[in-house]
């Protein structure tokens, strides 16, 4: 068997894939919010399937790119926008010094790592060449079907066991009969009959001020000058992008504020023409 | 270049995806970090079985991967399932036991 030697465009190819892979994993630890750390771990996966290419494993780079990014990730990205698109972390260390004790292990376990990788005898690369003589999936193929037929019936059991878990786990049993549109609006009418509030029957206000700004982060202004917060979207809100109406105009929201009419100088004789329509 | 790079690159995947584990609260994250863990472990198998010319090493990364399909579809049904009961997807209110 001769030795395998790695050509001089997979070498670069590793230097520029490597420093990308990293930056993308680091923003496991420093991206604050979950769904750039879902888009930067999709493109280590993809980084990844493209080395695994190069490490005449095309099959499993395919494999890769179809599992990982394509169904992983993703399913990643839905349960993030079901449950923690707007979750915000706490900071607060539940065990002292919790954090500075993980940096220090895996500062450890790095060096540890690389020391023992690079310091260990290996015996010379002999490559894929031999063994992939009739293709890669023909390769695999073959030790699938014939070594590892025994796991790989395994993994059908495997596979059909977690589907249903994940059914299982994800049903929710209805406690209480389904409230649908009708009843839902029944019920408001009959809030608002009793006396509650106006809420839901009355269409709600939308967000800008009238004129002037209306883009979706702008509170519109009640009769009293005062920001109505429900007509900024939730995510919005949660996210801290609510822009203040005194912000961009602070002396109309003060006037308002104080009652002084907008339009202060009236002339009398529009006044009379008002008086005479009514 | 000697393969030894891959698996230096694997070790940084791995110590950064066990630093998320550790480190991040969310739990959505942290099993993001898993996800790496795996990944990284992949890599060196690939990579160890292209340095013996032996298609082991794939056949096994092959599986790895399947594994890891089955528990992310366990996993973030769990999460779910957790976030609609709690209304929260951070492991420290995960104390059902506790109180």
């Amino acid at each position: 068997m001769s030795p395998l030697e790695i050509s001089t465009g997979e070498a670069v190819l590793f230097w520029v894939l490597a420093p990308l892979m990293v930056a993308g994993a680091l923003s496991l630890l420093f991206a604050k919010r979950p769904v750039h750390i879902a888009v930067s771990m999709a493109g280590v996966m993809i980084g990844l399937a493209i080395m695994y290419i190069m490490l005449e494993a095309p099959f499993l780079g395919v494999a890769q790119i179809v599992v990982y990014t394509g169904a992983v990730m993703m399913l990643f990205l839905f349960v993030i926008m079901l449950a923690g698109v707007d979750s915000s972390e706490s900071l607060v260390e539940t065990i002292k010094g919790q954090r500075w004790i993980a940096v220090v292990g895996m500062l450890g376990l790095l060096v540890l790592v690389i020391a023992v990788v690079t310091r260990a005898t290996l015996p010379p690369a002999v490559g894929l060449a031999e063994a992939n003589a009739d293709t890669n999936p023909v390769g695999v193929a073959r030790l699938i079907f014939g070594d590892y037929i025994f796991a790989f019936e395994l993994t059908a059991a495997l596979l059909i066991t977690a589907a249903v878990g994940a059914l299982v786990l994800s049903h929710r049993r209805r406690l209480s009969p389904k409230i649908g549109q009708k009843e839902l609006a029944e019920a408001k009418l009959a809030a608002y009959g009793k006396g509650g509030s106006a809420e839901g029957v009355t269409p709600p206000a939308g967000p800008g001020v009238y004129a002037r700004h209306n883009s979706a982060d702008m509170p519109a202004l009640d009769a009293a000058g005062i920001p109505i917060d429900s007509s900024v979207v939730t995510v919005l809100r949660v996210r801290g992008q609510e822009a203040e109406a005194a912000d961009l105009d602070s002396d109309r929201v003060a006037r308002i504020a104080t009652g002084e009419p907008m339009v202060p100088e009236i002339a009398p004789a529009t006044e009379t023409t008002k008086e005479n329509e009514e | 270049m000697s393969l030894v790079n891959y698996l230096v690159l694997s070790g940084i995947l791995f110590s950064i995806g066990s630093i998320a584990v550790l480190t991040r609260r969310n739990a959505i994250v942290a099993f993001m970090g898993v996800e790496l863990m795996l990944n990284a472990a992949n890599l060196t198998l690939v990579t160890f079985g292209r340095l013996h010319g032996d298609l082991h090493g794939q056949v096994i990364a092959f599986f790895v991967m399947v594994v890891a399909a089955a528990e992310v579809v366990i996993g973030l049904a769990i999460i779910v399932s957790i976030f609609r009961t709690r209304g929260s997807a951070s492991i420290d209110d995960a104390n059902l036991l506790k109180s």
